[in-house]
């Protein structure tokens, strides 16, 4: 199938399309000028009076009378149950999402086939199911630490809406392969970085075996990046050949 | 030579079908098609939009027609499914929304260049300028927002500077309202232009009410909040252009007219094959829809279509950029306002609405806030700074 994601074509946004009336348009921009005197800090302004005014995304939810005992004993020791309970809402969310974008990618590869050094089935479905052993492990986590494991926290809704054009992108039909390996990518690196902050967070708060699951979980994490940058990278460098040399390069 | 509107038959209602595939199916890309054809796919859901909830209305107070209402506007509001769908994911709802604006500037400008009723046509240029003013705060907030360039929606056709300030714009509602044409001497392309105006700003109106509170930015959201207000002022407007005294099912017969002259006009004009053919297929069902009720309005009102309707199609919508025509008018007609039903300078406004706009911006001016000191230019206003900052060595300014 051809629909690589560098043809050349009638592409019309930029101004070099029109010279004639991009002209103009440029002239009458100067002549005309603004209306109001300022510059973009006038937003920044508006933004840090909103900020001091309004409330925060929402809460976390309270503790099990079984966590109600653990989110005591963290207090004496000074720490907040509820950023760890917060974090691990995030990861669960993030996790279950990143089994979807797996299964969007796996539709794509049917679709436009692989290359050489580009993700097979059984890797993308190997990934597909890591994801889900990680939602299904912190889910236990939050269980075990007395939280409500179906709640959205405001963690997890930060993040989600951070990276919401993720899923967009991938499902979008005319995007390919390829170009959907980015998504997986900006997804990958995000979660490497969760997962090394959460096993932090962990230590830190004494949940000493929680980090060493939670170590085990960011080991396939690292694999999982290894994999879509080496896909990206050689998907890439396949598409800028030519000639013979490019067969088999992404469609 | 235009369509012969009485005799042309279309394609039978009970033969116009569709399925979840063929509705959703078609896009246009965002960075390839030309901007007129995302302006063509706007302004036709705008007509589509005004078709159903027109259609709603007139079953909620006419008995009879209930029946053959709703076996028209299941078929438009597919119709508009299909249309609307056409605008692709990747275009984001501000992008849209850029298109919107440009839709209305370049359509009413084509609307104010043909319309023989010279108030009419001061009512376009009017609300114009209005609609242009509002392309440059969103431009404004779409580069300082998402430092994205406009011009990837407008494409160079459409100016991006201020038209009468949005600040200045708020009226009370008592200064916005028209005198309508009169049904048995206004020309028949008056009867059209005032429909595809009215259906075009009633959809804008429609879609900042949505869409506005989905922005986190807080300028953004009072961004939305003020023009919708001003797209209210619009629709009531507009929608006073149409003479009241038009029976329902007149009006029906000229909303089904109205549809098969805006399909047409898109047709003449699309570069795009796939939506030439969407185009096509649709003049076609038009006019199975407009054969369907001129039948019914010839039976019901015993009167001749031929009194209503235009045999030949006016000439089509011109969807090309109008630069000289919008910079001329902003030359002279900016500083006009509305008192009553006139067009007056703005030192002659009405006390009610000097007041009304005073408490309005009493808090500041979101369109002013969102574009103070804003100047478009190519690559957005951050490709100056960049400029001006020189030339980058080793990942650092110099």
């Amino acid at each position: 199938m051809e629909r690589k994601a560098s043809e050349m074509g009638m592409n019309r946004t930029g101004i070099k399309t029109s010279p004639v009336e991009s002209a103009k348009e440029i002239d009458g921009a100067e002549k005309r000028g603004a209306t109001s005197i300022g510059d973009a800090l006038a937003i920044a302004r508006v933004r840090q009076e909103f900020a001091r005014e309004v409330e925060g995304l929402g809460s976390v939810p309270p503790p099990t009378p079984k966590g109600m005992v653990k989110a005591a004993v963290d207090m004496l020791k000074g720490g907040r149950a509820t950023v760890f309970i917060d974090k691990l809402g995030q990861r669960a969310g993030f996790e279950r999402t990143g089994v979807r974008l797996y299964e969007a990618a796996l539709s794509k590869l049917d679709v436009f086939g692989t290359w050489e050094g580009g993700p097979t089935r059984v890797e993308l479905e190997k990934i597909r199911l890591d994801e889900l052993a990680h939602f299904a492990l912190v889910v236990r986590t939050i269980e075990k630490l007395g939280g409500d494991a179906t709640a959205l926290t405001p963690a997890a809704e930060l993040q989600a809406n951070l990276s919401e054009g993720v899923p967009r992108m991938l499902v979008d039909p005319r995007v390919n392969l390829l170009q959907s390996l980015e998504g997986l990518l900006t997804a990958e690196l995000v979660d490497n970085a969760s997962w090394e902050l959460l096993i932090e967070l962990a230590r830190e708060l004494g949940h000493a075996e929680i980090a060493e699951e939670f170590q085990r979980a960011l080991d396939a994490e690292q694999e999982h990046l290894a994999l879509v940058r080496g896909w990206i990278s050689t998907g890439t460098m396949l598409e800028a050949r030519v000639g013979e040399e490019a067969a088999g390069a992404p469609a | 030579m235009g369509l012969d509107l009485l005799k042309e038959k279309g394609v039978p209602l009970d033969r116009q079908k569709f399925t979840w595939k063929d509705l959703t199916r078609r896009m246009i890309s965002k960075l390839d098609d030309d901007a007129f054809t995302r302006v063509r796919v706007i302004l036709m859901n705008g007509i589509e939009a005004e078709s159903v909830r027109f259609s709603h209305a007139c079953a909620r107070m006419n008995l009879d027609l209930r029946e053959p209402l709703a076996l028209i506007r299941r078929v438009e509001h597919f119709q508009q499914t299909l249309v609307n769908w056409l605008n692709p994911g990747n275009q984001s709802p501000i992008e849209t929304t850029l298109g919107y604006e440009q839709t209305a500037i370049e359509v009413t400008a084509s609307v104010a260049l043909h319309e023989p009723d010279p108030y009419l046509a001061q009512t376009y240029r009017f609300g114009m300028l209005e609609d242009f003013d509002h392309l440059y705060r969103y431009s404004a907030l779409y580069d300082r927002l998402t430092g994205k360039d406009p011009n990837y929606i407008v494409q160079s056709y459409t100016d991006i500077i201020p038209g009468r300030p949005t600040v200045l714009e708020h009226r009370h509602p008592l200064d916005d309202v028209r005198r309508p044409y009169a049904s048995r001497t206004a020309d028949p392309i008056t009867k059209l232009n005032a429909l595809t105006i009215v259906s075009a700003e009633n959809q804008v109106h429609t879609y900042y009410m949505n869409i506005g509170p989905q922005f986190t930015d807080p300028v953004a959201r009072m961004l939305y909040a003020e023009i919708a207000a001003i797209e209210e002022q619009h629709v009531t407007q507009y929608e006073a252009l149409c003479d009241p005294s038009e029976t329902w099912l007149e009006k029906w017969l000229l909303h089904e007219a109205n549809e098969v002259y805006n399909y047409y006009s898109c047709l003449q004009s699309e570069t795009n094959p796939v939506l030439k053919e969407v185009w096509q297929r649709f003049v076609d069902y038009e006019l199975g829809h407009l054969h369907y009720v001129k039948e019914l309005f010839q039976r019901v009102e015993g009167r001749d279509a031929a009194e209503v309707l235009p045999r030949e199609l006016p000439e089509p919508i011109g969807f090309h950029e109008h630069r000289a025509f919008v910079r001329q008018v902003l030359s002279n007609e900016e500083h006009l306002s509305a008192k009553g039903t006139d067009f007056v300078m703005r030192a002659e406004e009405a006390e009610r609405t000097v007041l009304y706009r005073e408490q309005l911006n009493a808090d500041g001016s979101p369109s002013d806030i969102a574009s103070a000191g804003y100047i478009w230019r190519p690559g957005t206003e951050l490709s100056v700074e960049a400029k001006r900052e020189g030339v980058v060595s080793e990942g650092r300014i110099q």
